[in-house]
């Protein structure tokens, strides 16, 4: 435990949101540049899991457990989303024969 | 142990995770985020957060990666290859993401909190202290996740049977 402290203990709060705004915008990307509507919900996940780290390093920061409980919350939400998500994906690559966010362009102006 | 363990890890996260949108098959992009959940639960470790590290380490690794995974293996995408956005739009994606970095780090620049993290309360993240808030102050949001989670069942049944040959 005490050694687990001294590691953390120089860490500058910048650098942990540094290192959730580059893995923020990797999940960005991620969903700008692929087709595959697999690979989009990932980056999407990497992006939830971004604002985790930050919620709980300032939780951390600020001595204050509510920052940890939502970040809770949040993880059950990207269960039930994960869940809802992927039947979606399925439903639409029995209706289409692929993942290709491309074909559903139905909608689009 | 010393304080660059924290940036080595911030490496591997980075690493990882650009691996997870650069790879091109979908298989290898779920275990490369596998990977990264993996260092996420290490960076929870490190802040002492205990309780989340456990349930990122089962729900995400476990759960949903299995979830994923399961899915990639029904839909079998491995035999027909992505096809590939045009060169322009993947460079205007990539551009479009570090403007948003830029923005992000400029706006950090002007927050000026280089203060070191310091865990102040040995407890904060275990399970007994993290309980006690989660059951006190959180109890009518707990109670309303409960609802979400089984109208996320449902829907998600819903969604994935199969449909009735009347509306194809």
């Amino acid at each position: 435990m005490e050694t687990v402290n001294q590691v953390i203990k120089g860490v500058p709060l910048n650098h942990y949101i540094l290192l959730s705004a580059i893995i923020f915008s990797i999940g960005v990307v991620g969903v700008l540049i692929r087709r595959n509507a697999i690979v989009i919900f990932m980056s999407v996940e990497l992006m939830l899991n971004a604002v985790n780290l930050l919620l709980t390093a300032f939780s951390v920061y600020h001595n204050d457990a509510s920052g940890q409980v939502f970040v809770f919350f949040i993880m059950a939400l990207a269960a039930a989303e994960v869940a809802v998500g992927l039947a979606i994906i399925v439903m639409i690559y029995r209706n289409t024969n692929s993942t290709d966010v491309n074909v559903l362009n139905k909608l689009k102006w | 142990m010393s304080i660059s363990l924290f940036y080595f890890i911030a490496f591997l996260s980075i690493f990882f995770s650009l691996l997870v949108i650069f790879s091109k098959n979908p298989v290898h992009s779920v275990l490369y985020l596998i990977i990264t959940f993996f260092t996420f639960t290490i960076h929870y470790i490190l802040l002492n957060a205990q309780f989340l590290a456990i349930v990122n380490f089962i729900v995400y690794m476990g759960a949903i990666m299995v979830l994923f995974l399961f899915v990639l293996m029904l839909l079998n995408l491995n035999k027909e290859s992505e096809p590939a956005k045009s060169n322009l739009l993947k460079i205007a994606g990539v551009v479009a993401g570090m403007c948003l970095l830029v923005t992000l780090v400029g706006s950090m620049k002007v927050l000026d909190t280089s203060n070191p993290v310091v865990l102040q309360n040995q407890n904060l993240g275990l399970v007994k202290n993290l309980g006690k808030v989660l059951f006190s102050e959180f109890l009518l949001p707990f109670e309303v996740s409960s609802i979400l989670l089984l109208s996320a069942m449902v829907g998600a049944v819903l969604l994935a049977k199969k449909e009735p040959k009347l509306y194809k």
